[in-house]
């Protein structure tokens, strides 16, 4: 395959299909691998989408700077498009993110503000609310309501899953801005009459939802609960279980938020086939396991693992 | 009959630092009822009139209930709810 520069390289990616995991022939599991994307993640459709927006809308100039609350792939997305498309990036992220993000972050030159760990990205969006308003020339593409994030998934992770498996029952993604599964979701049900659209949600531990009080609650602006057929909480326990049953069944190296996306898709695989219903289920592989090496992950007993994670943004 | 209901810390001040509480009820209203005659002011916090509050998210054995009918979700004995504060996507 060629392309005409890395950014064009954006999407088109592979869908495997999980034998060993799958629970039978008529029931069955398939992998979106969306850390073959430029800087590794999905991110990278949301960022090209909204950066091209910004662009087409007249509101970034060569050398503009672009803010955004990311704790990661974001980020990591936006410092990809950013530095090959001439602007300056900075990053509002929680102090308590793996260091191989900040690390990626800062070679691809992005500067970053860190907001305190206690109220994880409620507090990074308020932060950079707070900086946006300060520095009126400063762009925050504000992925959790710009609807270019979702727009990109409705134009292309859509309608790649549905050029690779018309027969598609099910579609599973981790739910953060919303972006995938509103806009993939959105495609999805346009096309295929009964398609269920599931959110997989990971569970933090406390200091996460250390929230000061009720009303700094935070729900994406992108949101529309009614594209949704079904949303599940993932602990992250069963986050950590099922991110090793991929490596060592499938041999599938992912991140922990796709151990939470195999959690929720295998709830469904077990209620298609306790009905008696053939399904075919298409999951988001939202990025490879890199960056959560650091995090204990993969190494150690699962208690050990769990034990490291908490109280960290893990997904 | 016991269903257990998992206490986010920002609520345990109503629950007197509990972290999980035991109520009974054949639907998610009825078992918020239940818990407000022991635990004063714990509903007013997870519901209004109109329904849930929008910060507030419930999960019936793990599951949104806004998906399986909000308040008038069915809930029975041995079942776990999980009362949470909406929070921005993760690491996104």
């Amino acid at each position: 395959m060629r392309y005409d520069s890395l950014l064009d390289a954006t999407g088109g990616t592979p869908l495997v299909g999980l034998p060993r995991l799958s629970p039978s022939p008529e029931v069955r599991l398939w992998a979106k691998l969306e850390d073959r994307n430029p800087t590794g993640s999905v991110k990278d459709r949301a960022a090209t989408f909204m950066v091209a927006a910004a662009e087409k809308d007249g509101l970034l100039r060569p050398g503009s700077v672009i803010l955004e609350p990311t704790s990661g792939n974001t980020g990591i997305s936006l410092a990809l498009v950013a530095r090959l498309r001439g602007y300056q990036l900075i990053c509002v992220m929680p102090e308590n993110t793996s260091v191989e993000r900040r690390m990626l972050l800062e070679a691809y030159g992005a500067s970053i503000i860190f907001s305190p760990a206690a109220g994880g990205s409620n507090e990074a969006v308020r932060v950079a609310q707070g900086l946006a308003g300060e520095h009126s020339d400063w762009v925050m593409l504000y992925q959790y309501g710009n609807e270019a994030n979702a727009r990109a998934h409705y134009e292309t992770t859509g309608p790649e899953l549905l050029a690779d498996l018309p027969e598609i029952t099910h579609f599973v993604a981790g739910l953060g801005t919303s972006g995938t599964l509103m806009g993939t979701g959105r495609f999805l049900r346009e096309h295929v009459p009964g398609v269920q659209i599931v959110a997989a949600e990971p569970r933090y531990g406390e200091l996460v939802y250390g929230l000061r009080n009720l009303s700094e609650g935070f729900v994406p602006e992108l949101y529309d609960e009614s594209v949704l057929t079904s949303r599940f909480s993932v602990a992250s326990s069963d986050a950590l279980r099922r991110t090793r049953e991929l490596l060592s069944e499938e041999g599938l190296f992912a991140g922990i938020s796709s151990g939470c996306v195999l959690h929720a898709a295998l709830g469904q695989a077990a209620k298609a086939q306790k009905a008696g219903e053939r399904a075919d289920i298409a999951m988001i592989i939202a990025d490879a396991g890199w960056k959560y090496l650091s995090t204990g992950a993969y190494g150690g007993t699962l208690e050990e693992a769990e034990a490291r994670l908490e109280g960290q943004l893990w997904a | 009959m016991a269903i257990e209901v998992r206490i986010p810390t920002i609520l345990r001040s109503y629950t007197g630092g509990e972290k999980s509480v035991e109520g009974s009820g054949s639907t998610l209203d009825e078992l918020f009822a239940d818990l407000d005659g022991r635990y004063d002011g714990l509903r007013e916090r997870l519901m209004d009139d109109s329904g849930l509050r929008r910060f507030i998210n419930v999960y019936l054995n793990d599951e949104d209930v806004r998906f399986l009918g909000g308040l008038s979700a069915q809930v029975s004995d041995g079942d776990t709810v999980t009362v949470l504060p909406a929070v921005a996507g993760g690491a996104s």
